[in-house]
Formats: C-alpha cells, structure tokens, sequence
C-alpha cells in the first residue's frame, strides 16, 4: 500500500511518499498563507522525488495546523451557543466561565441552560423536556448562532440525553449544526463543554479546508481515499474532521513524535523536534506520544481531550544568539529567513546554525561562520536548554535514547542528559512520515458501578470491546486491534465500588474496506 | 514571616486563595478550581467579599461555616445550582433563632477553601479571617471545634434541587456517618453548613489567619512559580523533604476514600534516594525507607517542579517531577487528644507522631 503523509508546519510543510514501512522519497517546501499552495507543491516534489504516480497512490492522510491558528487569531470563528442539560444544577458555573474575553466575542459565545443531565449513578437529573429543548435551540439561532453545542452533567456515563438532543433538534431545525460534548472530552463538565465550544466554532471553517483539500486532490489527479492526523496519532475521515475538527488539533508535535519512533524503529523513548524557532520535547512509548493529564489548556482555555504531553522551548536552528553578558540563544529567531540571514548562508545574524558550525557538530551553509570567543560558554548554553527539557519529559531514570529529528537536530549533542541522541535517516521529515504511518484508534471513558454481577475483569473487557467497535467501525482491521493504554481509577467517597475506565485501542487501517 | 492582611476579596484576589488552598489541602481536599469559578461568578455579580477578623464580632455573634460535603469527582460534573446558601441560612437562623453575622471557611485546604466566598459573596455577609483545621482533613469531626467540645450540629444540609435536611446527633462521628449517607443520596455532592458557632468560642478555637495565609501562599506562587516551594520553606518554617520524580502510584478504594501509595525516585539533590508517600484523600505518610520523614497531622504538601503548582493525589500521575514540603501544622494539632483524632494511628499507620 502506498501512502502520502503530509505535515502543515509553521515554517515548512513536508511531504513524504511510504510503500508499507518503506520509505520511498519525501520534500519539503515553505508554507503558504493559503496552507493549500505549500501542500500541493509539496506533495508534486515528494512524488517525483520517489517517482511515484499519483494513479499508484493508496491513500493520502494530512495533518494541518488551520484549525489551531483560527483559534489562536481569533478568525473564522462561527457564531456559537450553547446548550446545557443541566438544570436545577449547573448555575452556579456558567459556560464560558474562566474564558479569554476576546475569544468569547470572537465567536460572540452565548448559552442557555435547561433541565436534564444525569446523576454519576445514571439517573436522570431531570427530565428532558423538548419544548424547552426547542424552544432555547430557537433562541439561539434567532440571536445568530448556527453553531450549537450542547453539553450534559455526566454524559460521559450516560450520552442518551445529548444522543436525544441531537436527534429532536435536526428534526425540527435540520439547519443547525451541533456538536455534542460526549464525542469529544472526558470527565469534567466544563473542560468538556468547552471542547465542544471551540468545536462547534471551528465548523464552517473545517468544512472550508476539507472542501478545499478535496479540490486539491482531484488537481493532484490523486482518486485515493483522504484521511486526517488526530492529536493522539491516529487516523480521522474527512467527513469526521467536519464534524470534530478539535481532535486534529495537536497533531503536529504527535506526528513528528510518531514518525521519529518509526523511522529510529525505537518504540520507548525521547524525542527532541528542532525546528526553526521552537523545540518540542515529548516523550513515545510503544511508539505513540504520552498524553497530558486531566486538563490542557487551548488557545487560554481550559479542555480536556487527549493531547501529547510536549514542552516547548524557544529555541532553534534560526534562534538569534547574544554573544555580549548575558549571553544568550534565542527566543526570537530569524524563522524562515535562515538561509538568508545566517551567516554561514552569507547573512550578518549569529543564529544557533552558526555556532553548531563554529563548534564543528555540523557542516552547512557556503560560508564560515565568524570566530566566536565565547563558543564553548555558548555551546553549553545550548546544551543546557535542552537537557533541561528533556530531564523534564523523562518519566524515570531508565536509560533510554533520545531521537533527535527536524531541520535544527543537527546542532544536537551526541549525548543529553547523560543519554544517547541518535538522528535516524530522513529525521527531517519525521513528521510527514508520523502522519504517513498513522493507525486507527477507539476511545472510550465510562464510570461503571461494579456489583456481583460485573467484576473488575469483566467492566475493563466491555469498555474495550466497545472501544473496539468503534476502531473497526472507522476502518480498523479487526485482526490488528491492540490495547494502547487502559487505565482504571476507583472514585472517592461514594460506597460500593464505582470505577472511572480509560480504554484506547489502535489498529492498522484496513484499505479495502472503503 | 510577614503575610498582609486579607481585607477584601476580589476578582483577581480569589486566584490566589485558590492556588495557596490547594497547597493547604496537602494532597486533598478536591481541586479548588470549581470553588474559585463559583466564587468568581458570583464576586462578578456582587463585586467582592469583605474579609474581616474575629475580634471584631461581639461575643454573642453567630458565625456559620459553609462548606461542600461529597465527592470532588461529582463536583466537576455536577455544578451547584447557586441557590444552596440562600436555602441553607434560614434553615438554620430558623433552629438557633438568630441573624448569621458572619461566614466561616471550616477548611482552608481544598475545594472548601473557596466554597464560602461564594456564600458570603450570594449572601452579602463578611467571612471570617480563619478556618477550623488549618489545612484539609478527611473527615467532618477533624475540627478544632471538636477539640472545644463544640457540636457539629444543628446541621443543615441542601442540594442543588432544593432538598434540604436538619441533623440533630449524639456526637459529631455520628454527624459525620449520617451526613455521608444522605449526601450519597443527594447524588454524591451537597451543600452544608455546620458547627454553627458564637464568636466567643470562634476566638478560642479559630486558626486565625488562614486565609491571609492561603492569600499569601498563593500570591509567591504566582510571582515564583517553580521556584516558589523554596520561598515557602522559608516563611512557613517548612522542611524539604525531597525532590524526585513519580515512579508509580498504586491506588485503592477503601472504605470510600481515595487511598494510594506514591513511590518518588530522587532527582538533583535527592539523587539515588526513595520516598514512599501514603495517601487517604490526604498526603498522610512520607517515609524514606523505615525513616518517616513527616506524618499527618503536619501538612505533606506536593509542587509540580516545572509549574510550582500544587499537586493532588487525584491527578497525581506517573512521571511528574515534583517537590514534597512538610509544613508544620497548626499547635493545635500536636495535643495527645488532638492526635488520637488527626494523628497517624487514627488512620491506622503504626507509627507516632513527631512533629517537623
């Protein structure tokens, strides 16, 4: 099967074409205001660089940062409401609460809440009454909200509410478009109303993009299906990103994570991403990122979907060096101008490229770089920054190694943090490649009461069942399921023995099942 | 240690309570993140609370604590309705026959060190600079007034659908069984109000302070983030106990508590040691081998080492680098009666007390 992995950087956007694990050529190309320009040339040198055929093209899997930036600027942002299923509870938390005021007129964010929701046991809260339902559905829209989210206190035991919700209001109002919080977050109602928010906000524009990689495919020539990278490392339809575009949104650091594992063949390890103007530290084990905990903030929000666990530093190849005290590297770099501002490129800025060269770690450029008295005081420096980082991403004293990948991982130390660094063939590619070799996963969180019945054992089995059939249903090859992370936590203070179950299972994509 | 006084509460002011009463909850206590966004919306709509000292209260004043029994996983999930102050004062003006003049923290660790700002903001009365534990307890009897032989009761419970509930009890154990029981009714989570007190005996057994103190604490770790646990040893007369790195946490349910062991393996300083720290709800046990390096009821207080912000046994997860502080508890505290209450046999360690 051959496959075209595509990363939307910053600075750059890489392409890379794979033939199973095989790589068979990959390039990068700056990107472009209009994202689509940097993908489409792209992936037109990736192909002639592995003299691949578009018509020979199995699928095509793209992570992209649109839907991250429209939140950052504050553009595009749908007119939002929400719903929430809560009352006589809930009102003394309203949504929106603890929001960047700017963002929340970005998207002119307004709420109703009604009755509903459940108790953690299951049981009804109150009642869902439809009029009221349709009735707040009717207000919102009239004030201008085609976006709607809609959230319920415990939906992550029971999503039948905001199931029924959904189903009662594209019946009477086929126009809205909805987003329902149980799809996306874990437990805690705000984090995962909040998530479903920013969803809700990011739709039109996530059917924009998908319209316009579409238009892009059919000018590439290339008739295979489209996938998406999620944050978590795993594959999503286009027509799913329309739906949930939030579970896109970190895929950049995950798939360069992911791609470094597998172009290392390392499962357990760090992996240090150095790139023009920021270096990510995470860590991958069984060849997938470590997530964030409970919450992660977005944009100034606080969310709670999955997300890797990454610590960036402002540090990279285009990093500005101060060489007069206090010395200093970076944050502020020269970016994309690079290869035009640094001076082993001819340029008259001291960047970090430029001491790597002047410490001998790396030959690049046309010119020498300057003699620099400080060097050894500034190569320490620099080895600093990122023994720092990554002493803090290591989860214990285990030595295991570090991959280094991205255009700066060449100014890498041949050691950090007393382990080894090791720099896989194509590392600068290692995002594309994370998003070529992307799995399919299934999810699911649920808090079940264990009683004679349903023991410990046979509660982890149901949750990953489920979670299985939600993989195979998005095109996991049955035969491959395996159990990426389970976790289960018994929940304080309540008698009788309820627990909280994670279960993730990942599976090869099954090709000829579309 | 010089800490400025708390007069008044605002908007910006309630982050800092929340950060330093996460700190004073030692591990438990429920994330005040809730209680700060309570109290902030309700600050928004009344502009802020007055915080005044108990000496000022003539001796006959009645005072009530305000607090949230129950689950903080439910808590996260299931918001107050907002409503629950406004039902609980009368409830109780109505079984002593006298005004409410004041509002009291009971707890000034965890979720409760923000739920009676919330209160007094709704309810347009001042809170009480002091709490009754000085950190965060599991248990409802855990209190300095239990010391005082004060009665938890009449107690007066709500939930957010408007259910209210009168205790009258034998002893405040009983308080404490019966209250857990009609709270698991309510659905895991309500509000009370309990230990209603006269000023004069608050000034006997009030922690005076805590909540300049859970202020202050939470203002150096906004200014000193990962560097703030250092700040804090200083001016609490704190003790370090250790740096490291989570290296596992084993977790149990047992009899409705959030128990578990966190296994730390040592970083910088502490290279090549280990610490084991026990938790029910509460940091309780941190021992280094058979040596016990702080025991409850002195505080056992968890800073992540990249953030400074301090960690809860909940979300305590694998990995995480952290700094472990034993801050002294209040004296009260270290009485023999005090800690057959609070002490470490109480929570069936065998081990005894000594103090930091």
């Amino acid at each position: 099967m051959i496959r075209i992995g595509v990363d939307v950087g910053g600075t750059n956007t890489d392409a890379v074409v794979m033939k199973g694990k095989k790589f068979l050529g990959g390039a990068k190309s700056p990107t472009t205001s209009d994202i689509l320009t940097g993908v489409e040339n792209a992936i037109k040198s990736a192909l002639s660089e592995s003299n691949t055929s578009s018509d020979d093209v199995d699928v095509l899997i793209i992570g992209t940062t649109h839907f991250v930036n429209a939140l950052v600027q504050r553009t595009k942002l749908a007119q939002t409401g929400v719903i929430r299923m809560c009352l006589p509870s809930g009102s003394s938390i309203l949504p929106f609460a603890d929001w960047p005021n700017s963002l929340v007129s970005g998207m002119k964010g307004t709420y109703k809440l009604i009755k509903g929701g459940y108790e953690m046991t299951g049981a009804e809260i109150s009642q869902l009454d439809h009029n009221e339902l349709i009735s707040a559905a009717r207000e919102l829209r009239d004030m201008g909200c085609n976006q709607i989210a809609i959230s319920s206190v415990f939906a992550t035991v029971r999503g039948d509410m905001e199931q029924e919700a959904l189903e009662i209001l594209t019946k009477e109002m086929p126009d809205l478009s909805i987003t329902l919080s149980k799809s996306i977050g874990g437990m805690g109602l705000l984090e995962r109303e909040n998530a479903a928010i920013i969803n809700a906000s990011l739709r039109p524009l996530a059917a924009e993009v998908i319209d316009s990689f579409k238009l892009l495919q059919k000018s590439l020539d290339l008739s295979c299906p489209m996938f998406f990278t999620r944050n978590d490392g795993t594959l999503i339809e286009a027509k799913e990103v329309v739906e949930l575009p939030v579970l896109t949104f970190a895929c950049g650091p995950t798939n360069s994570m992911r791609g470094a594992a597998f172009l290392s063949g390392l499962q357990d390890a760090l992996v240090v991403d150095v790139g023009g103007t920021t270096t990510d530290v995470g860590e991958v084990k069984d060849g997938f990122p470590r997530l964030a905990g409970t919450s992660v903030m977005v944009a100034d929000v606080r969310t709670n979907f999955a997300m890797p666990d990454v610590i960036s530093i402002g540090l990279g190849g285009g990093s500005i060096v101060a060489t007069k005290e206090p010395m200093a590297i970076g944050p502020v770099s020269v970016g994309h101008e690079l290869l035009q501002k640094a001076t082993v490129f001819g340029g008259d800025t001291l960047t970090a490229t430029d001491l790597a060269v002047a410490a001998g770690r790396c030959e690049v450029g046309s010119n020498n770089p300057p003699s620099i008295s400080s060097i050894d005081k500034l190569i320490e420096i620099l080895d600093k920054m990122v023994s720092d980082q990554v002493a803090r991403a290591r989860t214990s004293n285990k030595a295991i190694p570090v991959i280094a990948v991205g255009g700066g991982s060449v100014m890498m130390p041949n050691e950090i943090d007393g382990l080894e660094v090791i720099t896989p063939k194509h590392n600068d590619l290692a995002n594309a490649v994370g998003a070529a070799i992307a799995q399919v996963s299934g999810q699911v969180s649920r808090v079940i009461l264990l009683n004679d019945e349903i023991d410990r054992d046979i509660a982890i089995k149901d949750v990953t069942e489920e979670a299985t059939r939600i993989a195979v249903k998005r095109h996991a090859d049955p035969n491959s399921i395996s159990v990426l992370t389970l976790s289960d936590m018994p929940l304080s203070y309540l008698p009788g023995n309820n627990l909280l179950i994670n279960v993730t299972v990942v599976g090869d994509l099954l090709m000829e099942e579309l | 240690m010089s800490i400025k006084k708390l007069s008044f509460v605002d908007n910006k002011s309630i982050n800092a309570v929340a950060i330093g009463g996460a700190v004073l909850g030692s591990g438990g206590g429920g994330d005040p993140y809730v209680g700060k966004l309570m109290a902030q919306q309700s600050i928004e709509e009344t502009g802020g609370v007055e915080v005044i000292d108990i000496e000022s209260l003539p001796d006959d004043a009645l005072i009530l604590p305000i607090a949230m029994m129950g689950a903080p996983t439910v808590m996260v999930e299931k918001f107050p309705s907002g409503n629950e102050f406004a039902q609980l004062i009368p409830m109780i003006e109505k079984m002593l026959t006298k005004p409410v003049a004041a509002i009291l923290c009971i707890e000034a660790g965890g979720l409760n060190s923000t739920i009676p700002f919330s209160a007094a903001s709704k309810l347009g009365l001042p809170i009480i600079d002091g709490d009754a534990m000085g950190r965060a307890f599991p248990e409802l009897q855990m209190v300095t007034f239990t010391l005082g032989g004060i009665s938890a009761t009449p107690m007066a419970m709500v939930d957010e659908k408007g259910n209210g509930c009168n205790y009258e009890t034998i002893s405040n154990e009983w308080t404490e069984k019966l209250a857990r029981a009609i709270t698991i009714e309510m659905g895991g989570a309500a509000m009370c109000s309990l230990y209603p007190v006269s000023a004069k005996d608050c000034k006997k057994y009030l922690i005076k302070g805590s909540l300049s103190l859970i202020h202050h604490i939470g203002s150096i770790i906004e200014t000193h983030s990962f560097n703030a646990y250092q700040i804090l040893v200083e001016e609490l007369n704190g003790v370090h106990l250790f740096q490291g790195r989570v290296r596992d946490v084993e977790r149990f349910s047992e009899g409705g508590f959030n128990r578990g062991i966190v296994k730390l393996e040592g970083l910088g300083d502490f290279l090549s040691r280990d610490v084991k720290v026990d938790f029910q709800n509460e940091f309780l046990v941190a021992m280094e081998g058979d040596k016990v390096l702080a025991t409850t009821p002195d505080l056992i207080c968890m800073f992540d080492s990249n953030t400074g912000a301090p960690v809860t046994a909940e979300t305590i997860k694998y990995g995480l680098a952290v700094n472990v502080l034993g801050l002294p508890c209040d004296p009260i505290w270290r009485s023999k009666e005090a800690l057959e209450m609070v002490g470490p046999r109480y929570f069936k360690y065998d081990i005894d007390y000594k103090p930091l």
